[in-house]
């Protein structure tokens, strides 16, 4: 899954570390502009490492996040199938957090501090997974709608200029292949069933349509700091470009379920080739961010209990491997 | 009880132990102590829902009215289910969930290990793809029992109370009943008493190993094999059932 | 707070054999065991291994990137170490 909001100004950095030269910078530069990738040991600018480190670890909040409005659904999943299958995809995401962690563990970041700058709410996650999973078919919008938008982004984050994080990238790819297949094919399911089913998808659709569009983050002409973004290639694409895609793409599979997106200003543009759509209501965006989104109290709530409840474990394990160090060392 | 009514019935529990197992560690995602554990408990719980499905499958084949994986999943009642109570039990903590592991796993390692040698081919099939994921299930599991039950005196004292209060659910595992007896004779099915001598020294080597304390063998609960549950299990599958039952015959 | 974390290690995979153990990524683990468990549960989930290999990231002696230049450089002008150095003349076979 994805990870929005990658423009986010980082207030306390400081516009260039004094310690770094113009020459160094000139020739980090040049590195990126060469397509060559950056690994953990190089030089890098501060900027650059902190940058890097908000976005992978907010990357991997979100996708640990993710995991709770599709959980809502695995224990009443309505066929041992759909349970495998909706299991088996949020394992991938634990994985995915993982793999996002560790990359961000490159930087010099421990996953504890990551965790716990969560867990203070002093790092964000995709505002995405504020919102409730109310019926079995949010779980089909969320794989075809919310996989749909992140796949959108990830796979230019492949040719991220920091290794690790484009290794990351690519191993997340490859398996969230599947993620999205899986949704579209439950609402296609509910599309072909009785009439309440399919009022069931239609209602999914009206929930989620909007709030994937935010997704992608503010539209450009808000987005300031992504320039210098784009300049490292950490990003690649700006977020409008990559939503305008995402519309194209998406309306037609909406069509073919026989679905209408809940959206009277959407026309397709002949000249340009693209749909034309409404206004997103960036209030509601800025609200779900700054925590009154329905379910961040929930979600959070959830994350902290499950981190204290396995404290003990953790300390468990820690100790027993101490004892069994101590006894071989003896 | 005839030879077909036997096999049926005793694919049947291997189904629902399988898939209320399963279950139970489905709850858990999500809340796992450390997310490298949050991906092991889900492929052990991919593990027991695959098995189940096969089960269940054969079962349908077994019984020929068209009943398939899902119609024995969804639309069996609480008493219809033969699952051991042990399975069904509610997970608590970490401590809970893997106490409940290694007892049961210490278990159905054993069956399936006799099944892969019983003269129903299919049912030989399954065991023997399912008895790979348990060992592995089984090594880890009991690994974990024993940095717990070693680890802090808090780890040691919540494991310890774990497996004291899960141990009565274990002499349900062991008690065989026509269905055992009729499958053992016909199929050259698993001889319970020595699988059950051969439990307890297994058990107790872990238990050792993790400086915990075995229970004395007091009062052992029964029912589920006939179907009569604790409490709990309604419940849990009125939440796994709410779908199929609120939308009948509808396609998923 | 980090004095708390378990240890991270590094995991390489033998995706099948006749080839080498490659990089997977890392995990955190508190034992040997548990790192070994970890990297199965998380780096093999689609079949992607035969053999897997962890080890403490603390443990990996590192070339410092700093000294890349006087690293590696050396062995770039030692063109004659390649067999399309050598020009082979026609007519000559089995070389």
């Amino acid at each position: 899954m994805y990870t929005q909001g990658l423009d986010q100004k980082d207030k306390s950095a400081p516009k260039r570390d004094a310690m770094e030269a113009p020459e160094q910078l000139e020739a980090f530069q040049a590195r990126i502009d060469g397509e060559e990738k950056i690994e953990a040991k190089d030089w890098m600018p501060e900027a650059y490492r902190r940058t890097l480190i908000r976005q992978i670890s907010q990357h991997a909040h979100s996708e640990i996040i993710g995991m709770q409005p599709e959980g809502n659904w695995l224990t009443r999943a309505p066929t041992l199938k759909r349970k495998a299958i909706l299991l088996a995809k949020i394992q991938d995401e634990a994985g995915h957090g993982l793999y996002l962690y560790s990359a961000g563990e490159t930087l010099g970041v421990s996953r504890d501090q990551m965790v716990a700058d969560l867990l203070s709410g002093k790092a964000k996650y995709s505002s995405i997974f504020n919102y409730p999973t109310l019926t079995w078919a949010d779980i089909g919008a969320i794989g075809w709608l919310v996989d749909g938008a992140a796949i959108m982004n990830q796979i230019p984050l492949c040719r991220c200029s920091y290794g690790p994080y484009s290794r990351a990238m690519v191993r997340i790819c490859k398996e969230e292949s599947f993620h999205q297949r899986q949704g579209f094919d439950i609402l296609r399911v509910l599309c072909e069933g009785s009439r309440e089913q399919k009022a069931m998808a239609q209602d999914a659709l009206d929930r989620w349509w909007w709030p994937s569009l935010m997704m992608f983050g503010p539209s450009d002409a808000e987005s300031k700091h992504s320039a210098q973004s784009m300049a490292w290639k950490i990003k690649r694409f700006s977020n409008d470009e990559l939503r305008q895609k995402f519309v194209d793409v998406t309306v037609p599979q909406a069509d073919f379920l026989g679905l209408k997106v809940p959206d009277d200003d959407l026309e397709f543009d002949k000249e340009t080739g693209h749909y034309r759509f409404g206004e997103i209501d960036w209030q509601e965006f800025i609200e779900v961010i700054q925590g009154n989104g329905p379910c961040n109290k929930q979600r959070m709530a959830k994350r902290r209990t499950a981190h204290d409840d396995g404290a003990w474990v953790r300390e468990a394990a820690q100790a027993y491997a101490g004892k069994q160090a101590a006894k071989h060392a003896a | 009880m005839n030879k077909d009514k036997a096999l049926l019935a005793y694919t049947l529990r291997l189904g629902d132990n399988a898939l209320v197992l399963g279950q139970r560690m489905v709850e858990l995602v999500a809340a796992y102590p450390e997310l490298e554990e949050e991906l092991a408990n889900a492929n052990f719980a991919l593990d027991y829902l695959g098995q189940a499905r096969m089960f269940y499958t054969y079962a349908g084949e077994l019984e020929g009215k068209g009943r398939g994986e899902d119609d024995f999943a969804f639309l069996r009642d609480e008493n219809e289910y033969r699952n051991f109570l042990l399975l069904e039990q509610p997970n608590g903590h970490f401590g809970d969930s893997i106490a409940k592991l290694v007892l049961y796993e210490s278990f159905y390692l054993l069956q399936l290990e006799a099944l892969v040698n019983c003269a129903d081919t299919r049912i030989a099939e399954i065991a023997a793809r399912a008895q790979k994921e348990i060992r592995y299930h089984l090594r880890h599991n009991s690994q974990w029992l024993i940095r717990l039950g070693d680890g802090t005196d808090e780890s040691h004292s919540k494991a310890q109370g774990s497996v004291d209060d899960l141990w009565r659910y274990t002499g349900e595992l062991f008690a065989p009943d026509e269905v055992d007896n009729v499958f053992e004779a016909e199929f050259d099915g698993p001889d319970l008493f020595k699988i059950q001598d051969e439990w307890r020294s297994n058990v107790a080597a872990v238990l050792e190993e993790a400086t915990l304390t075995k229970p004395e063998d007091g009062f052992m609960a029964s029912g589920g094999k006939e179907g009569r549950h604790t409490e709990y299990f309604g419940y849990m599958i009125a939440e796994m059932q709410y779908l199929q039952r609120a939308y009948p015959g509808a396609e998923w | 707070m980090s004095k708390k974390e378990w240890p991270l290690y590094e995991v390489f995979i033998r995706s099948k054999s006749g080839l080498s153990h490659r990089h997977a990524g890392s995990i955190h683990a508190a034992d040997d065991q548990m790192a070994l468990d970890h990297a199965r549960d998380t780096y093999t989930r689609r079949s992607e291994g035969v053999s897997i290999w962890v080890v403490r990231s603390s443990q990996i002696i590192a070339s410092d990137p700093a000294e890349a230049a006087a690293f590696f450089e050396p062995a770039e002008d030692k063109i004659y170490r390649h067999p399309t150095f050598y020009e082979i003349p026609d007519g000559v076979e089995n070389l």
